[in-house]
């Protein structure tokens, strides 16, 4: 069954079993592979992506459930004021090492700061704690998502 | 900075041709590069001993300085997070007086003997000695070729070398305001003589050494770029996810297939030995394939092997006498004469890697040939073990390295590769195994358990006279790289444990080599230390608190020997308020730790609530880790190194029952996240001494300072990791 999805703003066509998770549509099938695989599970954030907006974990999210939605990857959220300035906190903090995990990180704060413009700490635990870094990264994220809300 | 991700063939970096050897026994040799420029081949001391000894110049890293300027630096060490690939080009632009914006990093191809690390002897990055093994050569390089252009620059502007000077990338004669850029003189400056000395800039002179710089590598991992291994797409590449036997050394009985093979987008059911892979169109048909699977399977001998069984021939295996390590004075006439003894049991479990990125490695085999992509901390390791797996020469497998989503020891090995190798033998065309996570847990290379009987013996007025400690576990290197394993002894096994910064008098320190049956083992962040540092500097505590003396000012009365420890220890102790009171159910613990040839002190604040959940508020760290290359990566990676030892001390265990790994995804092997990361401080001590290792310090060096501090808020010791609330609880 040919689906028809929206990433990016351009429209798709896949061919894929509708209870095919939208991670490996975009990863393995669309190309888009910001994307990160992490888990399978939604227990690690890394295949964080905007659905109309909101953080989505992609690896569990069957692509037939997606219908008309507006799908945002990492690839195109700089093109958004509030993800170009993360991703530009992301680089003056220096927060990434090896940086696997971070296309989910930026998705997340990203979303944090459209729907919270000024996050308190607890919000930023709310809206991150759901994405792990290994590399332990987490004290510059905090930094990070500040810089961006104050700038 | 572009990273280059070539592959082996295309690069034939040992042709220099009309070369000038610095000396004999000399590091350095320089020639023209290809395409004209100037190309300088580094020989890294020690690493090569047959190389040495032979007195042939075998080169194991190159700068290339073409004629449009471009500096090109090929280097063998791979970036997984740490920084390597902006601290290292830092080392040449100092020397040679270009912009880091200037240097291009590649891509050193696989090849066992131009590329052996330094320090290792084999090409790989670990250990936390990338910075410790480039230091010297890299910058004596940049000097040597700064000098050849200056050279080259004098005699085309027939002036005194003396009066010119370089600058930027380029040579500037300021008596008659001329200047010339580095890529015009690259051709004539490899005809000049190498210098006979070279002399290496003074540490007050540093531009770049010692200020922060920002990385090289970020600027593609904010916007979905970079290319990790599990990114690779090349043309017409198919996906397979694969079980491999639940029990280790078990087989495939039988598999039925049917159901898995009618799902949507899968190929091809891949039957071996001891693993059953689905290849498809994309991953997520491969996974529901997989799961389609019914598979039966033959446990092999490990069926009943339990975590237990293992714990309980290590505690055993402990009594015997084992390898001495280390041994100075009378342990024996000094416990026998101690006024107050102490003994404890240790355990260390085993730990996964858990790496964000899961275990992949794709493979094209074709005919006579095998294409190998794949994010590897030992490239040559990958290429000799998938040659061996697939029956071609090793020069016959090219392998493409890739960005690394975390290495951690777990990119050591090279059982990845292999099992693509084995999957791809049965697909035509190009082929991705991708891990699920919980294939990537319950089918890690575990950080080995240890079992540490220790002991020591006070005299009147608290003072250690006598320290013995004997352990018994796995040793990684006896398998990775068997000369290491030397008269039942290998340096990692033992770091940490010997060569203590105390001054103990009377100590004894050995190891047993044991085996465990049934689960494989492999180094993991933090390496010898990871255990050694928990047991040491817990025990120390312990003897501390059986003094009645102050963690602290116990530890400072054994420093007179190692000023740099007595120094990070003063620091931490100031910085982390440690005499100032904290609340019931809160305490402090501090940790000494001389590793990876850096000194690190460390305080822990922690918490424990009446159900004995354990809440680390702040880590305050006090670092000399010698010369600092990038102060930035080295607050990084001590932030890093905290969290991931906080993970292992609060979470961190992989239990075996009916052989299995128990643990399988982040659900069951937790991982510390943002609402429990701790406020972390680090200051570093401006030091002279040559670079330490700071990739991993930080990881062994917290994980006593956290039980430490559990102490000191509750009275209880925790002998073995990770932390067990139970055990904690307040009895209601």
């Amino acid at each position: 069954m040919a689906l028809a999805i929206r990433v990016n703003g351009n429209t798709h066509s896949v061919d894929v079993d509708g209870d095919t998770p939208l991670l490996w549509v975009l990863r393995d099938v669309l190309g888009l592979t910001g994307t990160k695989f992490g888990c399978g599970m939604a227990l690690c954030g890394a295949c964080t992506v905007h659905v109309n907006g909101e953080p989505t974990r992609s690896c569990i999210t069957p692509i037939d459930s997606i219908g008309t939605s507006e799908i945002t990857t990492i690839e195109a959220i700089g093109k958004t004021a509030i993800g170009a300035k993360i991703q530009k906190a992301w680089l003056d903090r220096e927060v990434i090492q090896c940086g696997y995990c971070q296309s989910g990180q930026i998705m997340s704060a990203s979303a944090l700061l459209a729907s919270k413009p000024n996050p308190t700490d607890a919000d930023i635990d709310d809206a991150m704690s759901g994405n792990i870094c290994r590399c332990g990264t987490y004290v510059r994220i905090r930094e990070a998502i500040k810089q961006a809300a104050s700038g | 900075m572009v990273i280059d991700h070539h592959a082996s063939r295309t690069t034939r970096l040992g042709e220099v041709p009309s070369a000038n050897v610095l000396s004999r026994r000399g590091f350095l040799q320089v020639g023209a590069a290809a395409g004209g420029g100037l190309m300088l081949s580094l020989s890294l001391p020690f690493g090569n001993r047959e190389a040495n000894a032979a007195d042939t110049f075998v080169p194991n890293a190159f700068i290339r300085i073409g004629s449009d300027g471009q500096i090109v630096l090929i280097m063998p060490y791979v970036e997984m997070g740490q920084g390597t690939y902006t601290s290292i080009p830092m080392l040449i632009a100092e020397e040679l007086e270009v912009d880091l914006k200037q240097v291009r990093l590649e891509h050193a191809p696989p090849n066992e003997k131009l590329y052996a690390n330094p320090l290792l002897g084999v090409q790989a990055t670990g250990n936390s000695n990338a910075i410790r093994g480039a230091w010297q050569p890299l910058r004596q390089a940049g000097a040597a070729a700064r000098t050849m252009l200056v050279a080259a620059a004098a005699k085309k502007w027939n002036v005194d070398p003396a009066s010119c000077r370089a600058q930027s990338g380029e040579v500037l004669h300021p008596p008659t305001g001329r200047s010339i850029k580095y890529g015009a003189l690259a051709a004539d400056a490899a005809g000049m003589p190498v210098p006979e000395k070279i002399a290496l800039k003074r540490p007050q002179d540093f531009k770049l050494i010692g200020t922060p710089a920002k990385r090289l590598d970020t600027p593609a991992k904010v916007n979905g770029t970079a290319v990790y291994g599990i990114d690779v797409r090349p043309s017409g590449v198919k996906i397979a996810t694969l079980a491999q036997s639940p029990v280790f050394g078990g087989r495939v009985k039988s598999v039925d297939d049917s159901a898995a093979k009618i799902v949507k987008g899968v190929r091809q059911i891949v039957r071996l030995d001891d693993a059953v892979a689905v290849v498809a169109d994309h991953m997520g048909a491969a996974k529901k394939g997989l799961a389609a699977l019914k598979i039966e399977w033959d446990d092999g001998p490990h069926a009943k092997l339990t975590t237990e069984d293992i714990a309980r021939e290590l505690d055993q295996a402990a009594l015997r006498s084992g390898a001495v390590a280390q041994t100075i004075g009378d342990v024996d006439k000094a416990m026998a004469s101690a006024v107050t003894k102490v003994e404890a049991l240790y355990h260390a479990p085993f730990l996964a890697h858990a790496a964000m990125e899961p275990m992949n490695c794709t493979v094209h085999l074709r005919k006579d040939e095998c294409e190998i992509w794949v994010g590897s901390q030992a490239m040559a390791r990958v290429q000799a073990m998938a040659a061996k797996a697939a029956g071609l020469s090793p020069e016959k497998v090219i392998v493409h390295n890739h960005l690394l989503g975390g290495g951690f020891g777990r990119r050591l090995e090279a059982d990845g590769a292999v099992r693509a190798v084995q999957i791809a033998q049965h697909v035509d065309g190009p082929v991705k195994v991708v891990w699920t996570r919980e294939e990537d847990i319950q089918h890690d290379m575990y950080r080995p358990y240890w079992v540490d009987r220790i002991s020591a013996g006070l005299d009147a007025k608290g003072r250690p006279v006598a320290w013995n400690n004997r352990f018994a576990g796995s040793s990684v290197i006896a398998r990775w790289l068997p000369p290491g394993f030397k008269n039942g002894l290998d340096p990692d096994s033992t770091e940490g444990a010997i060569d203590l910064v105390y001054d103990l008098p009377n100590f004894r320190v050995e190891y047993i080599r044991v085996e465990p049956p049934g689960i494989p083992t492999a180094f993991w962040r933090s390496v010898g230390p990871s255990h050694n540092v928990f047991v040491t500097e817990s025990f120390v505590d312990e003897l501390a608190a059986a003094a009645k003396q102050d963690a602290v000012g116990f530890r400072r009365a054994l420093l007179d020997k190692s000023p740099r420890a007595r120094a990070v220890l003063d620091l931490a102790a100031e910085k982390s308020d440690w005499v100032k009171p904290l609340p019931n159910g809160s305490g402090r613990g501090v940790s000494l730790q001389s590793a990876f040839g850096s000194y690190l002190a460390q305080v822990a604040e922690v918490e424990v609530s009446k159900n004995g959940a354990v809440r680390v508020r702040r880590l305050v760290c006090a670092v000399d880790c010698g010369t600092v290359v990038n102060p930035d990566t080295v607050q990084a990676q001590i932030q890093s190194g905290f969290i991931f030892g906080t993970t292992a001390a609060l979470y961190g265990e992989i239990t075996l029952k009916d052989g299995r790994v128990e643990q399988s995804n982040f659900d069951t092997y937790q991982m510390l996240r943002m609402n429990e990361a701790p406020a972390i401080e680090v200051h570093i001590v401006n030091s002279q001494e040559p670079p330490g290792g700071i990739g991993e310090t930080g990881t062994s060096a917290i994980v006593p300072a956290i039980a430490n501090a559990i102490f000191a808020a509750t009275g209880k010791r925790l002998r073995k990791m990770p932390v067990d609330p139970a055990v904690l609880k307040k009895p209601t």
